[in-house]
């Protein structure tokens, strides 16, 4: 695999087409949640699944986009590395949350 | 008092620092003090008398050549054990001798035990195990994947010398200053400025920040040696098993050392500059140190025995003479272990009051990744199982180990169960069982390695007799230091008792320390038998003519011993998962390759040692206050680190000619040799089919 | 980082190449793995904030401070400097130095900008009595967010070094593998960025 085709991350794919896609998806994705709050549209729980759905939207174009990840085979690594990293992420995350709430619920009475 | 206004207002010359925080006058660690100076100064003049610095700055401590870089781990971790092991004597001797109803008996004070218990705990994993194994790996894992060196020669070097500068912080705190006081783990808000005012503290956080981080690069480097230097042919599913728990263990590492730097760094923050993190009032919540710590711990406890686990496998079917039984199911066990050993940690306190729900979860994950660490025993047994087994001394480790882990795998299911543990948490039968899973399942692990792979890092074959007494010892040891302590904690004993006020413990503390008394001589016995081996390493028994002293299956075995330092002089390509006994089977082993080729290698730095080493002033300047020493080394690290990166000389070629010298005796000393598999046709016919995909 | 030399003469064409190649693979993969580890830090300081997003200590809470706008244009600025690094990577890529150049200078006022209003922002939010010792909130706002400005920081610094590497030797296989690091960085500190606008900014304003 030479550098000057592609690396993990892979930037030298890139393509103007690529990047100027890649920020307009992004821009998209980041004035939704920021005009969901600013202007207070809809309800509480619909605006936090949109910033959610938006941030998980666009990190994924961020990945696609301007780190060229593709999952193709020579990719293999990248992205099984990408998905086991997500994975302990979100173990370490909700996992505290959830104990974290649990105990409070239960330690912190009337909290 | 001068202390305390110290404390409050630190010197600008010389921070908190005053001749009283020397322990010239106390009667355990002057003596010990005046010692390791004395020691120290004798050795510098030795290796002054013996005009030895040149050599060893040139050959050891700037080379970035990974063998050589092990066996410095693996010497640290030598000594630390030593002191690590003392901590362990002064306690069995201690609690033998504290039978009383106040405090003050036994001979030692509490804030002076309390410092014991806590460095043995942090020595022992992060100075000793985590060393030793590191060092292990560093040696074997590059020979067995056919590498010239590691992924990033010059970053191993650095994570040594971070570690090594963990390793001189903690020594130091004996003589300047004191240590932590808090357990291991330095559970807040008893960690907290509040209550740990000392420097004892910040000793204990610098010390485990440089070294995590050294760790962290060890793992990025092993990681992309093994995913990007493995030799032609050999596939993920052809790699040897101890490569694959080094794998593994370092996807581990990887992810959850970041963990540690964190939750160690905002403890700094509330120390140093009043942040609420862990603190008990505005807003910190002390739980969330104890839910990173262990979110960090438990992996940390699967990192350190994958790597055992690998080593007792290689051990296991080598001296079985046989393939190892369930290759894939084992491969697929660690992998298993790898994931679930992030879905465990609250098993570390159930009693925190998380209620029934998480306490569930976490307790069937618990039990759920005892599976498979069982398939791996059974592994082993039948890799065994119908082989011709030779016992030898790392075989002899590897028998201490499947019967020791067992034992303690099974009190972990006990404490599994979170009504259990309810009972048992803080109680002595905690630590009576972690001892018997890290003594039992990554020790001895270790040491069945260290004794197979010997030879390989130094040309030598340890000594037999010795070595089998030094297990003999260990094994019972352990079982008389550990039984009596875990029917005390069923008993109700809590752990870190400084005094003991139950008579009826009086007899299993003796007992305990008949025990400790029997590892110290195993211990002894594998010092003596390190030094004695050193002494003869030329002499017939010991020498390692061959390479392959015990005819071994993988590629390690395919070099001198020590191996050259570009490793091999020619990279076979590999087509089995036991490349070397495929070779051998096929006759192709030992012989000349066609023609050989320049080999790449890059050259020693100097930036390892400096930088590495420069990390000791910052750390003792912010356990210190000293802050002008802080902005100094900083300064100066960044200034290596330029220096260094502009540096463009780094690599050389070996030429032909000299590696076809080299090659040539080391292929006469293997002529006309005749194998195991040879002389034993029919037992290893079966074996010779190749069951893989 | 050791960093493969520039030339040896002895060394016929192909031998060269291999080398070069399989050392771009190397370090990029290598500094992939640093990338991952230094997600788990974050991932780590952002469960921290998770877990004491409510500890106000009836002390100042972050709806009275946050400024919406504000934020959405240190947003602008980061998000603007991941696509102009890609148009610096371009650049590279068709070694064409100036074009290069110009794009990493934009890239760097960017990021310049970006940490100045964080910056700004910081010393605001203390002068209205939100510092980072007023509650466990606090704590771990400040903690967060500066740890992305360091790594923004980090990246500055790293990007001036670079300019005089490229100075200096021009595009050998060595800078290319720095600037395609320092690529990933950059694009993965924008990442962070859009869970902390996300998660933080946006979560805290409601």
């Amino acid at each position: 695999m030479s550098s000057s085709e592609t690396g993990p991350g892979g930037q030298a794919h890139g393509s103007v087409k690529e990047y100027v896609t890649g920020l307009i998806l992004s821009i998209v994705l980041t004035v939704i949640p920021f005009y969901l709050v600013m202007t207070g549209t809809g309800s509480d729980a619909f605006v936090v699944i949109t910033i959610v759905v938006a941030a998980i939207a666009q990190i994924m174009v961020q990945m696609v986009f301007f780190l060229h990840m593709n999952g193709s085979s020579e990719q293999t690594w990248l992205t099984a590395s990408a998905i086991y990293s997500v994975f302990i992420v979100l173990f370490v995350v909700v996992g505290s949350l959830w104990i974290f709430e649990h105990l409070n619920h239960n330690m912190l009475m009337g909290h | 008092m001068v202390q305390t206004d110290l404390i409050k207002d630190p010197h600008v010359l010389t921070g908190k620092l005053h001749w009283g925080v020397i322990p010239f006058h106390d009667p355990v660690v002057a003596p010990v003090m005046f010692a390791a100076i004395f020691g120290g100064l004798l050795l510098v003049a030795f290796v002054t008398y013996k005009k030895m610095w040149g050599y060893l700055w040139n050959e050891w401590f700037t080379s970035v050549d990974h063998k050589k870089i092990g066996i410095m781990y693996c010497i640290a971790a030598l000594v630390m054990l030593v002191r690590g092991f003392s901590d362990a004597i002064l306690m069995r001797t201690h609690q033998a001798l504290s039978l009383s109803d106040e405090f003050g008996e036994g001979f030692l004070p509490p804030e002076h035990y309390d410092q014991i218990f806590t460095a043995h705990g942090v020595i022992m994993i992060f100075f000793v195990a985590t060393p030793l194994m590191v060092g292990i790996m560093n040696v074997v894992m590059p020979l067995q994947i056919g590498a010239r060196d590691v992924a990033f020669p010059f970053l191993n070097s650095l994570s040594f010398y971070l570690f090594l500068v963990g390793v001189l912080l903690i020594n130091l705190s004996l003589f300047v200053g004191e240590f932590a006081a808090t357990g291991w783990l330095a559970y807040t808000p008893l960690s907290g400025i509040e209550f740990s005012p000392g420097v004892g503290v910040d000793y204990w956080i610098w010390a485990l920040q440089i070294s995590g981080i050294g760790t962290t690069l060890t793992a990025v480097n092993f990681v992309a040696t093994i995913l990007k230097m493995r030799a032609p042919g050999m596939t993920m599913w052809k790699m040897p098993v101890f490569t694959w728990t080094t794998f593994c263990a370092n996807i581990i590492a990887l992810v959850i050392f970041p963990i540690l730097t964190v939750a160690i760094a905002q403890l700094t923050l509330d120390r140093y500059f009043d942040f609420n993190f862990f603190t008990n009032d505005d807003g910190g919540n002390q739980m969330m140190w104890v839910n990173l710590v262990w979110a960090w711990g438990h992996p940390e406890v699967y990192f350190l025995v994958l790597p055992a686990f690998g080593m007792i496998s290689e051990v296991t079917a080598t001296f079985s003479r046989k393939r190892l039984f369930g290759y894939v199911s084992l491969v697929w066990a660690t992998i298993a272990i790898t994931i679930l050993s992030f879905l465990v940690w609250l098993h570390h306190f159930f009693t925190m009051g998380s209620g029934a729900s998480v306490n569930a979860f976490f307790g069937i994950m618990t039990m759920i990744i005892g599976i498979p660490t069982g398939v791996k025993l059974y592994n082993w047994i039948f890799t065994m199982y119908k082989g011709r087994v030779e016992l030898s001394a790392s075989m002899w480790w590897v028998i201490a180990m499947l019967v020791t882990f067992t034992v303690g795998g099974m009190t972990g299911v006990m404490l599994s169960i979170p009504a259990n543990d309810f009972v048992l948490h803080n109680s002595m039968f905690v630590p009576a069982h972690f001892h018997n899973v890290l003594i039992g399942g990554a020790v001895y692990g270790f040491f069945a390695g260290f004794t197979y792979w010997f030879p390989k890092a130094t040309g030598a074959k340890l000594n037999e007799t010795l070595g089998k007494w030094s297990v003999a010892l260990w094994f019972f040891g352990y079982f008389f230091a550990w039984v009596p302590l875990y029917y005390t904690g069923f008993d109700g004993m809590t752990r870190r008792l400084q005094y003991i006020d139950n008579p009826e413990w009086q007899l299993p503390m003796y007992v305990a320390l008949i025990g400790v008394a029997m590892l110290a001589a195993g211990i002894a016995a594998q010092i003596a038998n390190i030094v004695i081996t050193i002494y003869k390493r030329n002499e017939p028994g010991y020498k390692d003519v061959t390479g392959d002293p015990w005819d071994g299956h993988t590629l390690e075995w395919y070099t001198t011993s020590p191996p050259q330092f570009y490793n091999f002089g020619d990279v076979p390509y590999i087509n089995d998962r036991d490349p070397l006994l495929d070779m051998k089977q096929k006759g192709t082993a030992y012989k000349r390759p066609e023609k050989y080729e320049r080999i790449h290698m890059p050259k020693n730095s100097w930036a390892g040692p400096v930088i590495g080493l420069l990390t000791l002033p910052l750390g003792f300047g912010f356990v210190w206050h000293i802050w002008w020493m802080v902005y100094v080394s900083v300064a100066a690290i960044f200034a290596a680190w330029v220096k260094l990166n502009f540096e463009r000389d780094k690599d050389y070629y070996v030429e032909v000619p000299e590696v076809e010298e080299i090659e040539g005796q080391f292929l006469k000393s293997n002529e006309g040799r005749h194998y195991y598999f040879e002389q034993h046709a029919k037992h290893y016919k079966k074996w010779k089919p190749s069951d893989q995909k | 980082m050791t960093a493969l030399t520039n030339d040896h003469d002895l060394h016929d064409h192909d031998d060269h190449h291999h080398h070069e190649a399989e050392a771009a693979d190397r370090y990029m993969f290598g500094f992939w793995l640093y990338i991952i580890s230094d997600c788990l830090l974050f991932a780590t300081l952002f469960a921290t904030y998770a877990v004491m997003g409510q500890n106000f200590n009836n002390e100042i809470t972050p709806y009275e401070l946050f400024d919406l706008g504000f934020v959405a244009v240190e947003t602008a600025l980061l998000l603007l400097s991941s696509f102009t690094f890609g148009m610096a990577m371009l650049g590279a890529n068709a070694e064409n130095m100036a074009k290069m150049k110009f794009w990493l200078i934009v890239t760097a006022l960017l990021g310049l900008s970006f940490l100045g209003m964080e910056i700004y922002e910081f010393v605001h939010f203390s002068h209205e009595g939100a510092t980072p010792q007023t509650s466990g909130y606090w704590t771990s706002f400040y903690s967060l967010v500066a740890t992305h400005g360091l790594h923004v920081t980090a990246g500055l610094i790293w990007m001036f070094f670079l300019f005089i590497h490229f100075n200096r030797d021009g595009f050998t296989n060595a800078n290319k593998i720095r600037l395609a690091c320092l690529s990933l960085f950059w694009h993965f500190l924008d990442i962070i960025w859009i869970c902390v606008f996300s998660f933080v900014y946006l979560r805290g304003a409601m």
